[in-house]
């Protein structure tokens, strides 16, 4: 790969960051201080992923040596490189994939998003025992849907260290997304440190790779455009909350890389079209720990698919997804050179390429945007809860909230029971409200739109919980942090809407609510203020649609993926919009999705933000 | 108490009130009331006591747990992950140099343990011509009790190249108080009925995101006399400083400052009976680190 001029108009960062070395792949001397270990002689390839495809696939797990940033360091691979190879794989077939171990550690395989018995599904612990070293495991599968997928590894954090690849499910028939030409374009990020002490020292000081916190002059210069009062009171809620404004990511660019396509920025990937071909790009974020807002300046993308669903196409500048999520977009190219542009959420880096006609041309790369503080939406929600569409005390007036005489109407217990299955006293009242409706009223039913009133656990009252929100926004529209107001038409999730036939319109027979929480100042992670080791699974029944609700009691935003069933999003009114594997749940955000856990067996359920989900924001789904 | 001057009742005043405040932080009443009423419910998004109705966390599991109910793996395995891990600390909050004195103090901090429950040794102490002079460690169990406060129960051992060595029963809490004020309070119980308490307080001002003041002070009682210690009981000893640091990575940090330390009562009358001056202000050099 020729570079006219790596340096060339790299606009100044607000901080300097590692934006690797202009070789990927590793040096041809190593230093002596690497383990010796003996399929070494090998270096990590990087850069766009070799393609595999047919119905038999083997993969070999192994370390190999990589340098990304001038350091030589080990990665775990899949068949040497980094990205693992694209699995370009057909809808209707029986895969087999035999994934052989040669690592020292147990390793395993989980494809992300594919529906497939549970057994197949590669969380060890749950789904099977794990891959032990020098085993084979042989994944075997049949492919019931099309689109683009990613698989990595769920064993520590093996997936950081470079156990991702691209996997792309050619449709059965004629795919309705053309396009002349396309690029795989899988973000992720790498570190040269051990990932379990970075997990380490999050444990002893929370912000320790925020370098965009508050200071002391921008205290004075808040003063000085806004008056002391104003000044005190923008900090106020924070400082007494112990909370800080700018945390937006754990792991900044002061510790990691970010590569497109295992490649660091300097390095430059580059996607190659003709003049006038309609190009598909399927992103990936298959980083571990990294919200990625993505843009080509100057070129309008347009997404046709969301997490491997095809949706209604919708005309964006930019988009912004979490580790797991993926986007399919067409662009139409017409300059000879574009930059693809994907920024950190927090702003202190990004992952950049270079979609050209030819090899020797770059586009300017736009400098960072600036860090922007939470807002108060990001912390208390909606606070005007009058306004709150679908809240209940106006609809309902408060009298009829009343326990009281709740208690004494018509109330069946075991019909309310029956009806709603393992919901505690608490869901009572606003069941019974509904309830109440479904008698008398309406004949609607009672969970044909999601509740609102919020529900906290008991256990989110204790030293897990930094922070709990009673009136949680439930609007889809807000493309979050950072990209208010920008400028750019940014995608959000009210954009999307499934094509027909795609999404299950049947209504829930049953709704689960649970709350994403944490403590940043101890880094825990949990549902419910329970981590994982503390938790119990959620039960689904077999076939049964179910609604879960998912409310973010935490300042930071969750790309919460669920194992073996569809994600059905929807509004606060219950309209289904669009069928996901990983939704991305904002700050003080209230979503609900429906789900119809058509495989039996046992799933893993958590935050794909790799350290909140090894710190404890993960569940276990049990489906008999 | 005739030596007192207006600046010294003024500190100890603000240190006595500081840990008193925050009891009410214990209280976890912190953010009551924020925005007044919401159906009859205070809003409150931290601390609390859950509701009586509040929900129950396991109520979805229908009987399941991680390694019991259809599909759990055989053997009773199931998945282990970092919130059930032991990690550990060692946090070097002052290693510092005082010229005029010849002396260095230590102030050290380790843990060991899970997110909620650790094994804590704190230790401090002075150095003086290359020999240790006074050196108090503690050994406490940790224990979460909320969001940002643990309690810290154990003993502590007090060593004195001039006097007698004391052992004393720790009851502390330590957090992190609203307005980010890092506190670290201990009640001690020890022989022949001593008793004493200690206070300290941090805080950090971001003049950039590595150049750094942090304000300190740390107060002392005693229960009684210590004769053999020269400790007076009542309001021992006071400590501010101020420090400038700068972090070259987070985990270390070079800072110069200036610390004041006043001696009372009885404990600034054995002072004075050594000629030693019961008021001093030093210039140190040091170092912050963990790791």
């Amino acid at each position: 790969m020729r570079i006219k001029n790596p340096l060339h108009q790299v606009s100044t960062p607000r901080r300097r960051f590692v934006q690797g070395v202009i070789a990927g792949g590793v040096l041809a001397a190593f230093p002596s201080v690497l383990h010796a270990a003996s399929s070494l002689i090998a270096g990590t390839s990087t850069g766009t992923a070799p393609e595999l495809s047919g119905e038999v696939i083997d993969l070999v797990i192994d370390e190999s040596p990589v340098n990304f940033t001038g350091v030589v360091r080990m990665a775990t691979t899949i068949n040497g490189s980094i990205p693992a190879p694209t699995l370009r794989l057909r809808e209707g077939d029986d895969v087999t994939i035999r994934v052989t171990n040669k690592l020292s550690v147990p390793s395993s395989i989980h494809w992300h998003g594919i529906i497939l018995p549970y057994q197949m599904d590669g969380v060890p612990g749950i789904s099977f025992k794990g891959i032990m070293p020098g085993e084979t495991f042989v994944y075997k599968f049949k492919l019931q849907q099309s689109g683009t997928y990613w698989y990595h590894s769920h064993s520590g954090f093996q997936e950081m260290t470079g156990m991702y690849g691209a996997l792309i499910i050619e449709p059965r028939e004629k795919d309705i997304i053309s396009a002349d030409n396309e690029h795989v374009i899988l973000l992720s990020d790498w570190t040269d440190d051990d990932p379990m002490e970075l997990f380490r020292k999050l444990k002893i000081q929370g912000d320790v790779f925020n370098f965009n916190q508050p200071t002391v002059p921008e205290f004075f210069d808040d003063i000085a455009t806004s008056g002391v009062a104003n000044a005190l009171q923008r900090r106020e809620m924070w400082n007494q909350m112990r909370m800080s404004p700018t945390d937006l990511a754990d792991l900044s660019a002061s510790a990691m890389t970010y590569l497109m396509n295992g490649t660091a920025p300097m390095a430059n990937w580059r996607g190659l079209f003709k003049a006038g071909e309609k190009v598909r790009l399927r992103f990936i974020n298959g980083s571990s720990n990294t919200f990625f807002d993505v843009r080509i300046p100057e070129l309008k993308l347009t997404v046709v698919q969301a997490d491997g669903q095809n949706v209604e196409p919708v005309t964006v500048d930019e988009f912004r997804f979490g580790p797991g999520e993926t986007y399919d977009v067409l662009v139409e190219p017409k300059n000879d050179a574009y930059t693809i542009f994907a920024q950190s959420m927090d702003r202190s880096g990004y992952a950049k390429g270079t979609l050209s006609v030819a090899a020797n041309i770059d586009a300017p790369v736009p400098a960072l945007d600036p860090v922007e503080w939470l807002a108060m939406r990001d912390m208390m929600g909606n606070m005007d809860h009058s306004a709150m569409p679908g809240m209940d005390h106006s609809a309902m007036g408060h009298a009829s909230m009343d326990k009281t005489s709740m208690d004494q109407g018509a109330m069946d217990h075991s019909t309310m029971d029956h009806g709603a299955m393992a919901m505690d006293h608490s869901t009572m009242d606003h069941g019974a409200m509904a309830m109440d409706h479904s008698k008398h009223n309406m004949g609607k039913n009672p969970l044909a739109v999601p509740s609102q009133k919020v529900r906290h656990a008991k256990t989110e009252y204790g030293a897990s919980i930094d922070m709990r929100v009673d009136t949680p926004r439930t609007n889809l529209d807000d493309p979050g942090i950072g990209l208010r107001n920008n400028g750019r038409r940014v995608l959000t999730l009210a954009d999307l809407r499934s094509l027909d036939g795609i999404v299950d319109h049947q209504a829930p027979e049953a709704e689960i609510e649970l709350h994403l929480t944490g403590n940043m100042e101890r880094y825990s992670w949990s549902f419910d203020g329970l981590e994982f080791g503390k938790s119990t699974p959620v039960h689904m029944k077999h076939n049964q649609r179910v609604r879960v609700i998912l409310q973010n009691d935490t300042m930071m935003t969750h790309p919460m993926h669920l194992h073996g069933m569809w994600s059905d999003l929807e509004n606060d009114q219950g309209d289904v919009l669009v069928r996901r594997h990983t939704i991305m749940v904002q700050p003080a955000q209230r979503i609900s999705f429906l789900t119809t856990p058509h495989d039996l067996g046992r799933w893993a359920w958590h935050c794909h933000l790799l350290f909140h989900m090894d710190a404890g924001m993960f569940r276990e789904v049990v489906v008999s | 108490m005739r030596n007192l001057t207006l600046s010294t009742v003024l500190t100890s005043a603000l240190l006595i009130s500081a840990p008193l405040l925050s009891l009410n932080v214990f209280a976890q009443t912190e953010m009551g009331d924020m925005s007044g009423d919401m159906a009859g419910d205070k809003m409150q998004p931290q601390g609390g006591d859950a509701p009586k109705n509040a929900r129950d966390p396991h109520a979805y599991a229908n009987g399941t747990t991680l390694t019991q109910g259809p599909y759990a793996l055989a053997d009773g395995e199931r998945l282990t992950l970092a919130d059930e891990y032991k990690f550990y600390a060692i946090l070097g909050d002052r290693l510092e140099y005082n010229e005029q004195a010849d002396a260095a103090v230590f102030d050290l901090q380790a843990w060991y343990g899970t997110t909620f429950n650790r094994l804590v040794i704190k230790t401090e102490g002075d150095v003086s011509y290359g020999k240790l002079e006074e050196n108090q460690t503690d050994i406490l169990w940790g224990h979460a009790i909320s969001a940002y406060w643990d309690t810290q129960v154990g003993i502590r051992y007090d060593y004195y190249k001039e006097g007698k060595n004391r052992q004393w029963l720790a009851f502390g809490i330590q957090g992190l108080a609203p307005y980010w004020f890092e506190l670290d309070m201990t009640a001690y119980v020890g022989e022949s009925g001593n008793t004493a308490f200690t206070a300290e307080a941090e805080y950090e001002l971001l003049l950039t995101q590595r150049l750094i003041i942090q304000p300190r002070a740390e107060i002392t009682f005693y229960g009684k006399d210590d004769e053999q210690n020269e400790l007076g009981s009542g309001l021992s000893s006071t400590a501010i400083g101020v420090r400038v640091r700068y972090e070259f990575t987070r985990q270390f940090a070079p800072y110069v400052g200036v610390e004041w330390t006043n001696k009372f009562g009885s404990t600034a009358d054995y002072a004075k009976l050594n000629e030693q001056s019961s008021n001093d202000t030093e210039f140190v050099a040091g170092l912050r680190f963990w790791f």
